[in-house]
C-alpha cells in the first residue's frame, strides 16, 4: 500500500467518525429542545390520536438512545426521515436542491483559487511595496466583508445601477433548465450541446459566485503572502538568487510550490466555510439551492430536514477535507514518498 | 589578475533614522586560481561581504555601500544589476547547511537544470541531465541517476554538500564564494567534502573566497588569510605567514582559541580587548593590487 | 516560546499605521455604542414607530443616512445597531472564551482521556461551519436575540480549546513547567498559574479577531431571519430588509452594510496589529 493511500484511508477512517459524531450531536440537540415534533409536525389543528399515531410511528416514545439508533438504521438504508415542509424524503429534497448550491460553490472556489493565489503570490513577491499595500488592502476588506454584503453591493451596481448581469436566479426567463444529469446547469447545458442555456447559466453564476468567493479570495491571498514570505527567508531561496534564478521562476516555482503546503489546509477549510455562506448569497439572489430549503425548514421547525442539512453540509465539509489532504501529500514528497525513505 | 578586488569598502545599513555601519573601509582581493580565506568571528561583516560580491546587498534598500567592489570586470557599487546574470555562472556560491539550502519540494534533478540554466541560457533537457550526471560522477556521487531523481531529503548530509559543490562547479565559475562551507555538518564529512572541494578547485583553477570562523580549517585550504574584526581587516598575509607569526593580537586571540580539530562548533571566542583595535598588519608581499601600482 | 514583554510589543504596535488605523476604528465604533444616547439624532427612532411624514427619504442633511419605510432616522439606527452588536459579542465571548480556554487548558495539560474525549468532541464541532450549526440551533428554538446569541455561544468555544490545547502543548515542556512539576506544585496551580499566562497573547489576540468575527455570524443570522427581531434595530436584519427595496432606496441596506464592514474591519485590523505585535499563533 501507497504512503499516500494509507494516509487517505486513515484520514477517512476518522471523518466517518466525526461524521457520526456530528449526527449523534445534531440529533440529540434536535431531541432535547422543547416542544413535541409530532405537535409540530402536524400543527394545533390535528387530534391526540393523530399525534399518538405519529409519534409511535416515528419512534418519538423509545428512549433517546434507542432513537437514535433507529435514526442510525434509518441513515445507513439512506432515509434521512420525511420533511414536514415538502411532505417528500429529506434525501429527495435534498437531491432537488444541493446541486444548485454545489455549481455555486465549485465556481466560487475555482475563483478563490485562480484569484486568492496570484494575488498573495505577488504581495509576497513585492513585499512593502504598492502591489503588496494594494493586495494587503483588497485582502482585509473582503475577509472584513459578510457574503451577503457583497452580494447586496455587487448587485446594487451590477445589476441595477450598470444592469450588466442578471439580478438573480440561475437562468433568465425563457430558457429551459437543461436535461437533468449532473443537476448543475452549466455541465449540463454543455453535456447535451446546448450553448445558449451554458452561457446563460455562466452569465447567471457571475456576481452569485463573486459575492460568495470575495472573503475566500481574500483569505487565501493573506495565507499564501504570509506562508510565502515566511519561505523567502530559507535558505534555498536564498541558493535560488545566488545562483541567479530568475525572481518570477523564484515566485512562481521554487518559492510557491513549498508555500503552498501549508496554505491548502486551511483553504480548505475556507473553501468549506463557504457552503454555509451560499445561504447567504443565495437569500440574495434568489438561488434555488439548498438555502431557501434550509431556511424554510428551519423556520418550520422540520426536524428531520434540519438534521438532513446539517449532516449533508458536514460530509461535504469532510470530503472537501480529503481531497484537500490528498493533493497535498501529492505535492508535498515528504509524504508521497515516507515510505521509501523509511526503507533507505 | 584579479577575479575579486574591494577597496576601501563601507557598508551600513539604514533602519529608520539610524545607521548601523557593519563595514569600516576594508580591502581585499582575490586572484585568478587563487584560494583566499576571509576569517572572523560573526557579526564581523565576513558574510556581508560575500553577499556584496553576488551583487546582491547593494540592491536592497536601506544598504549603504561605498568603496569599490570589482567582481569578474564588473563595478558593483556603480551597477549591482550588472552582476544578475553571471550569478551561478561565472560567481557562484556553497553554503553552510547544504540540507536547508536545496529546495525541500524538488527532485534535485530539477534544481540542477533550474542551476544550468540561470541566467536565461538555452540548454535542452537532455544536455542538462547529462551536464548534471557529469557533474555529480565529478564529485564521486556513487549512483547519480538516482541522485538526480531523489529529494533533498532523502540523501545524507555530506551528499548533499557533494551535490552543492557539484552544482557550484558545473558551470565552470571563475570565483566560488565559500560562507561556512558545511559547518553544520558532521566533523568528518565537513572535513571530506572540504577535501573534495580543495581537489576540484585546484584541478579547474577556480578562485575562492573562503569564509570561516575557524583558522584552523583555512589553514589547510588557504593560500593566502584576511582577518577580520568588528568590520575591519586586521592581519594579511600567507597562510604560512600567518600561522608561522602571527602578528595581530586578535589573530593571536583567534589561534589560541580555536579548537585542534577540523570544524567544530564555534571555539570560545576572547573577549574585546583594546589590542584588537590595533591597526592592519601586512606581511611581506602580500599588499593590495592598486598600492602596489600606486 | 516566551511572551514578548508588553512594552516591545506596544513598541511594535505603534510603529505599524495599520494598526492603529485599526485601533482608532474600534475606539471610534465603542465610543458610537456607549454613546448612543447622547449623540443620536432622533434617538426615540430605536423603537417600532418613526416619523411619518419623513418616510423613505434619501439621505440628507438632516438625515445624514436617509431614513426607512416607516420614517426612521436610519444613522440613529445604525449607531444603535453597534452597541446592540457589540453587546452581543462581548455576552457570547465573555461565555464561550472561558469555557473555551480552560477545556483547552485540561485537554492539554491531563491529557490521557480527558484529552481524547475533549478533543474529539472538538472535531465533531469545528466539522459543521459555524454559521450552519448555528443555524441549526436556532432551528430547533425559537428565533429570538437570547437564543441568536446561546446558538452562536455553543458553537465558539471549540475553537479557543483547540488553540489553548495547541498552546498548551507547546509549553508544557517549558522549564518553567518542569520546574513547577519538581516542587510538586499542584496541576490546577499549574494550569492556571504557569501555563495560563502564556496563552493571554494569543487569546487576547483570538478574542480581538473574535468580536469582529462574531458581529459577522449575528448579522448573518439575522439577515437570514433566525436572529434578532424587528423592531430591535440590529445591522444584519436592515441590510435584510433594506434589499427588498433596491434600488430606490438603496441607502437602506448599504450604509448597515458599510456599517458591519467598518465594524469588522477595526476589530480585525487591530487583531493582526497584536497578533504581530505579540508573535502570537491564533
Amino acid at each position: 500500500m501507497t504512503p499516500v493511500l494509507r494516509l487517505l484511508l486513515q484520514r477517512l477512517a476518522i471523518s466517518v467518525l466525526v461524521l457520526v459524531g456530528v449526527s449523534i450531536l445534531i440529533f440529540f440537540i434536535a431531541r432535547i429542545v422543547p416542544g413535541d415534533p409530532a405537535r409540530i409536525a402536524l400543527g394545533p389543528n390535528a387530534s391526540q390520536a393523530q399525534v399518538d399515531a405519529l409519534r409511535e410511528a416515528r419512534h418519538l416514545n423509545d428512549p433517546i438512545v434507542v432513537q437514535y439508533g433507529w435514526f442510525l438504521r434509518d441513515l445507513l438504508h439512506g432515509d434521512l426521515g420525511t420533511s414536514l415542509y415538502t411532505k417528500r424524503p429529506v434525501t429527495q429534497d435534498i437531491a432537488t436542491y444541493f446541486p444548485a448550491t454545489l455549481e455555486l460553490v465549485l465556481y466560487a472556489g475555482a475563483m478563490m483559487i485562480l484569484l486568492g493565489l496570484p494575488l498573495g503570490r505577488l504581495a509576497a513577491r513585492f513585499q512593502r511595496r504598492w502591489p503588496d499595500h494594494m493586495a494587503r488592502l483588497i485582502s482585509v476588506i473582503a475577509v472584513c466583508t459578510p457574503a451577503f454584503v457583497w452580494g447586496v453591493v455587487l448587485q446594487l451596481t451590477f445589476a441595477y445601477i450598470w444592469p450588466i448581469f442578471p439580478l438573480e436566479g440561475r437562468l433568465s426567463n425563457g430558457i429551459d433548465a437543461p436535461p437533468l444529469i449532473t443537476g448543475f446547469y452549466t455541465i449540463d447545458a454543455l453535456l447535451n450541446g446546448q450553448v445558449a442555456t451554458f452561457f446563460d447559466a455562466l452569465y447567471h453564476m457571475i456576481l452569485p459566485a463573486t459575492a460568495l468567493a470575495l472573503s475566500g479570495i481574500g483569505q487565501t491571498a493573506r495565507l499564501t503572502r504570509s506562508s510565502m514570505i515566511e519561505t523567502y527567508r530559507k535558505p534555498f531561496i536564498d541558493m535560488s538568487r545566488a545562483y541567479g534564478f530568475r525572481e518570477d521562476r523564484i515566485s512562481r516555482r521554487f518559492a510557491f510550490w513549498p508555500s503552498l503546503i501549508p496554505t491548502l489546509t486551511i483553504v480548505g477549510l475556507d473553501f468549506a466555510a463557504m457552503l454555509a455562506n451560499a445561504f447567504l448569497v443565495e437569500r440574495v439572489f434568489v438561488w434555488p439551492g439548498l438555502s431557501r430549503y434550509g431556511v424554510e425548514v428551519i423556520l418550520r421547525k422540520d426536524l428531520d430536514a434540519i438534521v438532513g442539512v446539517v449532516l449533508v453540509i458536514a460530509a461535504m465539509f469532510l470530503v472537501t477535507n480529503l481531497i484537500v489532504d490528498l493533493i497535498v501529500s501529492i505535492i508535498n514528497p515528504r509524504i508521497r514518498l515516507a515510505e521509501r525513505k523509511a526503507k533507505a | 589578475m584579479a577575479v575579486l578586488t574591494i577597496r576601501d569598502l563601507q557598508l551600513g545599513f539604514r533602519k529608520g533614522r539610524q545607521t548601523a555601519q557593519v563595514l569600516h573601509g576594508i580591502s581585499l582581493h582575490v586572484n585568478a586560481g587563487e584560494k583566499v580565506a576571509l576569517v572572523g568571528e560573526s557579526g564581523s561583516g565576513k558574510s556581508v561581504t560575500a553577499q556584496l560580491a553576488l551583487g546582491r546587498l547593494q540592491q536592497q534598500r536601506g544598504t549603504l555601500a561605498s568603496g569599490a567592489i570589482e567582481v569578474v570586470g564588473h563595478d558593483l557599487i556603480a551597477a549591482p544589476e550588472k552582476m544578475a546574470p553571471e550569478r551561478g555562472h561565472r560567481v557562484t556560491m556553497i553554503f553552510q547547511d547544504p540540507t536547508s539550502a536545496l529546495n525541500p519540494v524538488f527532485r534535485i534533478g530539477d534544481i540542477f537544470s533550474e542551476v544550468l540554466r540561470s541566467g536565461g541560457r538555452k540548454v535542452t533537457d537532455a544536455q542538462a541531465r547529462d551536464r548534471a550526471l557529469k557533474a555529480l560522477a565529478e564529485v564521486h556521487i556513487p549512483d547519480p541517476a538516482r541522485a538526480l531523481d531523489s529529494y533533498p531529503f532523502q540523501l545524507s548530509g555530506g551528499m548533499n554538500q557533494r551535490v552543492m559543490i557539484a552544482m557550484a562547479l558545473a558551470n565552470e565559475p571563475e570565483l566560488l564564494l565559500a560562507d561556512e562551507p558545511g559547518t553544520a555538518l558532521d566533523v568528518t564529512v565537513q572535513a571530506q567534502t572540504l577535501r573534495l572541494m580543495d581537489d576540484l578547485v585546484t584541478q579547474k583553477g577556480t578562485a575562492v573566497l573562503f569564509i570561516s570562523h575557524n583558522l584552523s580549517v583555512v589553514r589547510e585550504f588557504a593560500d593566502r588569510v584576511y582577518v577580520i574584526y568588528r568590520g575591519k581587516i586586521v592581519e594579511h598575509g600567507r597562510t604560512d605567514q600567518l600561522f608561522a607569526d602571527p602578528r595581530h593580537p586578535y589573530t593571536r586571540a583567534l589561534l589560541s582559541a580555536a579548537p585542534r580539530l577540523v570544524g567544530g562548533g564555534l571555539p570560545d571566542l576572547p573577549d574585546h580587548s583594546d589590542a584588537f583595535r590595533d591597526p592592519l598588519i601586512v606581511h611581506p608581499g602580500c599588499g593590495e593590487p592598486h598600492e602596489v601600482t600606486a | 516560546m516566551s511572551a514578548k514583554a508588553p512594552s516591545v510589543a506596544w513598541t511594535e504596535f505603534r510603529s505599524n499605521p495599520i494598526s492603529i488605523l485599526g485601533l482608532v476604528l474600534v475606539i471610534f465604533c465603542i465610543a458610537l455604542a456607549v454613546l448612543a444616547d447622547f449623540i443620536t439624532p432622533y434617538p426615540a427612532h430605536v423603537g417600532p414607530i418613526g416619523d411619518f411624514t419623513a418616510i423613505n427619504q434619501a439621505p440628507s442633511a438632516a438625515h445624514w443616512f436617509g431614513t426607512d419605510t416607516i420614517g426612521r432616522d436610519l444613522l440613529t439606527r445604525i449607531v444603535y445597531g453597534f452597541r446592540l452588536s457589540l453587546l452581543m459579542a462581548v455576552l457570547v465571548l465573555s461565555i464561550s472564551m472561558p469555557v473555551g480556554v480552560i477545556l483547552g487548558l485540561f485537554a492539554g495539560y491531563l491529557g490521557g482521556w480527558v484529552e481524547f474525549v475533549l478533543m474529539r468532541l472538538t472535531d465533531i464541532f469545528l466539522a459543521i461551519p459555524p454559521l450552519v450549526l448555528a443555524m441549526a440551533i436556532m432551528g430547533f428554538l425559537p428565533a429570538t436575540l437570547t437564543n441568536a446569541m446561546l446558538a452562536v455561544t455553543v458553537m465558539w468555544w471549540p475553537w479557543y480549546t483547540r488553540l489553548v490545547y495547541n498552546v498548551v502543548r507547546s509549553e508544557a515542556r517549558e522549564g518553567y513547567v518542569l520546574a513547577a512539576e519538581v516542587i510538586g506544585a499542584s496541576p490546577l496551580h499549574i494550569m492556571f498559574r504557569e501555563i495560563l499566562p502564556n496563552c493571554a497573547p494569543s487569546v487576547l489576540t483570538k478574542l480581538t479577531l473574535d468580536i469582529g468575527f462574531v458581529v459577522l455570524m449575528v448579522s448573518s443570522l439575522s439577515f437570514l431571519g433566525l436572529g434578532v427581531q424587528p423592531p430591535t434595530p440590529d445591522l444584519g436584519s436592515m441590510v435584510a430588509d433594506g434589499a427588498k427595496y433596491m434600488p430606490d432606496a438603496w441607502w437602506l441596506s448599504i450604509f448597515p452594510a458599510l456599517a458591519i464592514m467598518v465594524l469588522v474591519l477595526g476589530f480585525n485590523l487591530l487583531g493582526d496589529g497584536l497578533r504581530e505585535a505579540f508573535d502570537a499563533e491564533v
